[in-house]
């Protein structure tokens, strides 16, 4: 028997979600209209006045990127929990963590990524300061896989439960407080024309612990839903 | 000793299924575990494959605790459980190259092996268009190109027709004959010779 | 190995037995404690120069939001135990402690807001530690919610287990985030829930409060873990033994 080296499963499994993804289209293109709805409704809700709007647009962003990836976090494991697959891939001669980050990363390339690309139009929409548009891009660039990961924690421990999406968002939110709270600081202070390099730093640090720490939860998280 | 568990305890819900239990399968065997329903045969089979944890209890594979060595046993276990892993999204031939390709095994061989489970002809439909049985063969085709010692299969007769259940239950001897196991539970009556068959009865428990 | 002194109170029915006779004396103890110290802090010690009375909620709400946090602490490390060590009746701390956690985190928050109100006019401030405490109490209730949500017991003691874990890793993180933001958008208001620098007869009272609140948490945590062992072993014999002598105890 052949045994698949790391490199290979990885790249099986992204596979395999993407293809899974495109005939699915749905699922990828859902969660991005979500997300520019919901930045819609902020000028509705709080005034189109230019000055208002451009204060609070990277927390909107930011925000409205939180919701869109929580909405769309359900794909990860729940259709290969209900038909089986999830289970053999658990079973299967590799370790679990590196089909883990496979399907985390397919994940982000179908969520976060696209995310990235519609961020400028929405802050366009949003009037966001000019300075502001370098440190937009970057704090989604290295947040949302962050939020992939993070998500990922919670996706796995509530993949069994009927309903689970609900308490998927009061188990993740909390989690995403810090890389919501130095990404939009990161903008303001480039709107300011300085620095926001410590920012950006932290977030970086926060995406390298992520990425070698969740893969452990979620394999754990799984193991206790597939019981 | 190919695959033996000492002192399982299983408790699910509140409710004891078995208790202290000792199950010892040897190369060349065929066990099926029997026992009505919800005397926890599934569950005995889930926490022999290590997918599930059992209350109390060990599972050793060639004599070495699986729970030290994950990814060997792995290498030497196929499980076939009520679900399929059968994406509906993919053709049966792709689930098939996919699930042969994540064990180690070689996915060209994917289209003459869904010949081997009568499924010539659909290589290209969508999973989403067969039926529960055209799902369970395509995962039943792996069989065909396992190199895996240990075989757990539950109720892997599930809608398949007589004649297929007679080509599964030929290819168990083959494999038990080769110096592999199978383990499995069936409501049906397996056709083959009583010596070749151990039994593990499960009984009811209500606490 | 230096656990082996351990290894009888992974026994369910040891542990039982075992937290009984803790109980009452951190009943008693916490009893004795809270006497003092509430007495002594309410009564006794001197109001302070700016705050007058009203500081006097300090003593309740410090040692609830410290406790708060070591709850936390204590339940990710049981669930630790739990997954390393294969500990079955540390499944059952996250189910036993968290919701004294949750309670005691409701309790900073609700007296934070009590003091803000004189001091701000306002029932609600975001400064950095009440906006913590707001995050705890959140970390808290998708703990209990996640646990809840199982039907299986032990599979949801595990899962509320590795939540808890991340939380534990998460919440540095997530304090010094906090703080980083508060200092970022201070504008006018200066936090007063700081601690100010505690003179001796402060400090005192505030620490007799602190170790009285601390028993009462390990009476409560003893409490719900005896009440959690024994649900979770409703069939075992030994219980149905002891159910049956405290059905002929009532009985006579």
């Amino acid at each position: 028997m052949t045994q698949l080296s790391y490199r290979a499963a990885f790249a099986l499994i992204v596979k395999r979600d993407l293809m899974i993804a495109f005939r699915h289209r749905d699922d990828i293109v859902n969660p991005l209209l979500f997300f520019v709805i919901v930045v819609s409704l902020f000028p509705l809700g709080v005034g189109p006045e230019s000055t208002t709007l451009s204060r609070i647009a990277p927390g909107i962003i930011w925000v409205a990127a939180l919701l869109a990836t929580l909405l769309s976090l359900d794909r990860l494991f729940k259709s290969d929990y209900a038909d089986g697959s999830l289970e053999q891939m658990l079973l299967s001669p590799h370790p679990v963590f590196i089909l883990v980050i496979a399907k985390i990363f397919a994940h982000w390339l179908l969520t976060g990524l696209p995310l990235i690309l519609i961020a400028p139009l929405l802050a366009v929409l949003l009037h966001l300061h000019e300075s502001s548009y370098g440190a937009l891009m970057l704090t989604l660039l290295l947040g949302t896989p962050v939020l992939s990961l993070l998500g990922a924690i919670g996706v796995a421990l509530t993949v069994g439960i009927k309903k689970g999406g609900v308490l998927l968002s009061l188990l993740v939110l909390p989690l995403y407080i810090p890389v919501l709270i130095f990404a939009t600081s990161a903008i303001d202070t480039a709107a300011m024309n300085l620095p926001y390099n410590g920012q950006l730093a932290i977030i970086a640090a926060i995406f390298f612990a992520s990425l070698t720490l969740a893969p452990f939860a979620v394999s754990a998280a799984l193991k206790v839903s597939t019981n | 000793m190919l695959l033996s568990a000492r002192g399982l305890t299983c408790i699910r819900e509140e409710r004891v299924l078995f208790e202290a239990l000792d199950v010892n399968v040897s190369a060349g065997d065929i066990v099926q575990i029997e026992g009505p329903n919800g005397a926890g045969k599934t569950s005995l089979l889930r926490i022999l494959a290590g997918l599930s944890q059992p209350y109390d209890g060990a599972i050793f594979f060639q004599d070495n605790a699986v729970a030290k060595q994950r990814e060997t046993f792995h290498q030497d276990l196929l499980y076939l459980g009520h679900l399929p892993g059968v994406k509906d999204e993919m053709t049966a031939q792709e689930n098939l190259e996919f699930n042969l390709a994540l064990h180690g095994l070689d996915s060209h061989t994917a289209e003459t092996t869904l010949a081997k489970v009568n499924l010539l002809g659909f290589e290209d439909a969508l999973a989403s268009h067969l039926s529960a049985g055209q799902h369970r063969r395509i995962a039943l085709a792996r069989l065909w190109q396992s190199q895996a010692k240990i075989w757990i299969l539950d109720e892997p007769f599930t809608a398949i027709d007589k004649l297929g259940v007679e080509k599964l239950e030929q290819l168990f001897v083959k494999h038990a004959d080769n110096g592999g196991c199978v383990i499995l539970t069936t409501h049906q009556d397996l056709s083959l010779p009583a010596e070749r068959v151990k039994k593990v009865t499960l009984a009811y428990r209500f606490y | 190995m230096m656990w082996k002194w351990l290894h009888p109170y992974a026994n369910p029915e040891i542990s039982y037995h075992f937290a009984g006779k803790v109980l009452p004396w951190c009943a008693r103890l916490a009893a004795i404690f809270l006497t003092i110290g509430i007495t002594w802090a309410l009564l006794f010690a001197p109001a302070d120069y700016q705050q007058g009375d009203t500081f006097r909620i300090f003593y309740l709400h410090v040692p609830a939001a410290m406790l708060s946090m070591g709850i936390y602490l204590g339940m990710a490390i049981a669930a630790l135990s739990s997954l390393v060590w294969q500990l079955k009746l540390a499944d059952a701390s996250a189910a036993a402690m968290a919701p004294i956690g949750a309670t005691f985190t409701f309790i900073a928050l609700v007296t934070g807001a009590a003091w803000g109100k004189p001091m701000w006019g306002t029932w609600w401030i975001w400064d950095a530690r009440l906006t913590s405490e707001l995050i705890l109490l959140f970390l808290y209730l998708g703990v209990i919610a996640l646990h809840n949500a199982f039907e299986d017991k032990s599979l949801a003691g595990k899962a509320a287990g590795i939540l808890a874990i991340v939380g534990v890793i998460n919440l540095p993180i997530i304090k010094y985030s906090v703080e980083w933001w508060n200092t970022l958008h201070q504008g006018a208001t200066v936090s007063k829930l700081g601690q100010p620098s505690m003179s001796a007869d402060m400090f005192w009272p505030f620490l007799v409060c602190f170790i009285g609140f601390a028993f009462l948490v390990t009476a409560l945590i003893c409490l719900r873990f005896r009440t959690e062992i024994l649900t979770r072993n409703s069939m075992r014999p030994w219980v149905r033994e002891l159910v049956a002598d405290e059905e002929n105890a009532h009985a006579v």
